[in-house]
């Protein structure tokens, strides 16, 4: 008892091929999305590696382009095959291939789901990557003279003024690291001097930020500098003053942003997997009715499609039997190696 | 004296038919993509309204859409002309229609020409536009709590990160102006007593910039505060440094910007305009050479083509005649006009 039986006649094929043909050029345009999608993410994430350590892993962006890609080969070869299948001499010609291709377009799909699974799995290694990377990129702010990290500043002021966002978890990271190089300091002066010997490492820590966490909403002009101390400024009250600098952390909103685009993309790579599955049974069908003509000679003879040639369960048991029968061939032809085929079956 | 004669066979007016038809389909195209860019630019100009004193640069993207729009309609009525053109029954109706058709086509199709010189004439407008919009949202910087201008500090701030500039010429602008509330200063302080003693209108002065001037690729942490004064800061010399802050004035950052948009844009209008300008002569040629086998029993005779059928001068005096009639300036005779510019 076959799966999904549907009886055709010549109009009804012709209906299906055209339709499966159309649905192929929408799913090589979605083949291309996917790819310019994962693209897109790659240079994403090479814009902001210095702040992930240069440690981030390409491993989703990647898949994502090669699967793109692949995507639209196969599409391209199924609306070849579809568009042959009108015209019967043209068809003799995949009739072999069909069935192994339909195998791979099975294969492709359970791939497809698992990109998908792994664009929303992501973010949790991405939100560790950032973690490190950041607390490193403000330590490495003051090496503006160090090869390597001299840009580590630039980097890091223009990040935190477009995502709007200050420091590691939030600005008080700042007043543990000294952010303002040597090089500035004068070392004969009495405030410097006590500020470093205040602290064990002989750092110069200060309750200020970088003018990059200032919050051009703020009615009054940026307090970066003695921020928790209320007499240092006129009318300043640092527990209620909310607008003066950022309060969000670098990593809440670099995190949120790349989530959000990923998830975007996970939703995108699932209504992909779904065409793809809805072509691939179309092209089955098409495969089914063409070769049960019920008079081979005759094109506009009756036929039935099916899904599958016997139920799930039958096809499941077939297929276990077939991987069976070649694990024993493989025994007669090495008779020696018994113990290795008893572990294998 | 005929302009632009070409003698067409059968074969040939065919031809132009068909490709007349792709092409004035491309220029329908061109057309919206003009409308398109107007309607960008109008977009990009409101954006930064608020630093702009007047809205006579306008007249750029409003004239590019009203030419779009037209080159629009006369591409589509271009194509309907060439499909009948053929026809030797369909054509004949379209005859009434041809002269205000041309008149218009010729019109809008200058228009194209001159929005695209017009931008370069308008860089003085804008120019200026600026100068005093931005001298007004520099002096309003403070007043976050006055009502239609609490957000001058904000527009002022983002354009500074965003342009790359500071102040109106450069960043000495920020001197000349109180650009801290009065709200946030400590009036028993001695400090503020004495700057506000020391001129005349009693503002509050400083050589300090907003945190908005400062450069993220300087390698020091940003100096925005009593920038001239070289002992105030360690190892710190403000004649030298360069990278501190923005040294581009913001006028000149969004003039560069405005007249690099427009310079793009006119050079793909200008390119639409060719492009209308050959759909148009090429509608000419087909109908003047289809008019000659017109009402002949072998339609597939050689015909002659032309653009004009008189000389440039003698055309124009044609098509703009009624429409001075229309509006009472006609010459009659050229007696008349003798008295008339011995009079004027």
């Amino acid at each position: 008892m076959a799966l999904m039986k549907v009886k055709f006649d010549l109009k009804k094929r012709v209906k299906l091929a055209q339709m499966l043909w159309l649905m192929y050029w929408f799913s090589i345009m979605a083949g291309v999305l996917v790819f310019s999608m994962g693209l897109f993410f790659k240079i994403e994430l090479r814009k902001r590696s210095e702040l992930m350590d240069n440690n981030e892993s390409h491993f989703v962006p990647n898949i994502l382009i090669g699967v793109g890609l692949l995507a639209c080969f196969l599409n391209a070869s199924g609306g070849k095959i579809c568009y042959d299948s009108l015209d019967s001499t043209k068809f003799v010609k995949w009739k072999t291939v069909l069935k192994p291709f339909l195998i791979c377009c099975l294969f492709f799909n359970f791939l497809l789901i698992v990109t998908a699974v792994m664009c929303f799995a992501m973010r949790i290694p991405l939100e560790f990557t950032l973690a490190e990377g950041l607390k490193n990129g403000m330590k490495y702010y003051k090496d503006t003279d160090t090869p390597g990290r001299c840009y580590m500043k630039r980097t890091l002021d223009l990040m935190q003024m477009e995502f709007r966002c200050c420091g590691n978890n939030n600005y008080k990271d700042w007043f543990e690291i000294q952010w303002v190089s040597n090089r500035y300091l004068d070392f004969s002066s009495k405030e410097v001097k006590d500020r470093i010997s205040s602290n064990v490492d002989g750092k110069y820590l200060m309750d200020g930020v970088p003018f990059s966490c200032c919050n051009p909403s703020s009615p009054r002009p940026c307090i970066q500098q003695q921020i928790t101390n209320n007499s240092a400024h006129y009318s300043y009250d640092h527990y209620t003053e909310d607008l003066n600098i950022w309060k969000r952390g670098c990593r809440d909103a670099l995190v949120s942003y790349y989530g959000g685009m990923m998830n975007t993309i996970g939703i995108l790579v699932l209504m992909v997997t779904l065409l793809q599955i809805a072509v691939m049974i179309g092209l089955q069908y098409v495969n089914t009715s063409l070769s049960t003509l019920v008079n081979p000679e005759d094109p506009e003879s009756e036929s039935e499609g099916w899904i599958l040639e016997k139920t799930v369960k039958e096809t499941f048991t077939d297929i276990m039997a077939k991987m069976k029968a070649m694990g024993k061939g493989s025994q007669v032809d090495e008779g020696a190696n018994e113990e290795a085929v008893a572990t294998v079956s | 004296m005929v302009v632009g004669k070409m003698k067409l066979t059968f074969q040939k007016r065919v031809k132009l038919a068909q490709g007349l038809w792709m092409l004035s389909w491309f220029a329908t195209l061109g057309g919206a993509v003009t409308f398109a860019l107007g309607c960008f630019l109008k977009t990009e100009l409101r954006r930064r309204g608020e630093v702009m004193d007047n809205t006579d640069i306008h007249c750029v993207p409003n004239t590019l859409m009203i030419v779009g729009l037209a080159s629009m309609g006369i591409n589509y009525f271009a194509s309907r002309i060439c499909q009948d053109a053929l026809d030797p029954g369909r054509f004949p109706r379209w005859k009434t229609f041809l002269k205000p058709f041309y008149g218009c086509s010729v019109f809008f199709t200058t228009l194209m020409l001159i929005s695209v010189i017009l931008s370069y004439i308008m860089k003085g407008s804008l120019e200026t536009s600026l100068k005093i919009g931005l001298k007004n949202g520099i002096r309003f910087y403070k007043d976050t709590d006055t009502p239609g201008r609490c957000f001058q500090k904000q527009t002022i701030d983002r354009l500074q990160m965003e342009f790359q500039c500071c102040g109106n010429s450069n960043y000495r602008d920020w001197f000349e102006v109180q650009w801290i509330s009065n709200r946030y200063l400590d009036f028993s302080s001695k400090e503020v007593k004495d700057r506000i003693k020391s001129n005349v209108d009693g503002r509050y002065l400083i050589d300090s910039v907003p945190f908005s001037c400062c450069n993220p690729s300087s390698p020091r942490p940003c100096i925005q505060y009593r920038i001239t004064n070289n002992t105030a800061h360690y190892n710190y010399e403000h004649q030298t440094d360069e990278l501190n802050l923005f040294i581009h004035g913001c006028r000149e950052a969004l003039v560069n910007y405005y007249m690099g948009l427009m310079n793009a844009i006119g050079a793909v209008v200008l390119s639409v305009f060719l492009l209308q300008c050959s759909v148009l002569a090429s509608v000419r040629l087909l109908q003047t050479s289809m008019e000659a086998v017109a009402g002949q029993e072998n339609v597939e005779v050689d015909s002659e083509g032309y653009l004009l059928e008189k000389g440039v001068k003698e055309t124009f005096m044609e098509y703009v005649d009624p429409v001075l009639k229309l509006l009472w300036l006609n010459e009659v005779t050229p007696a008349e006009a003798k008295a008339e510019a011995g009079t004027s």
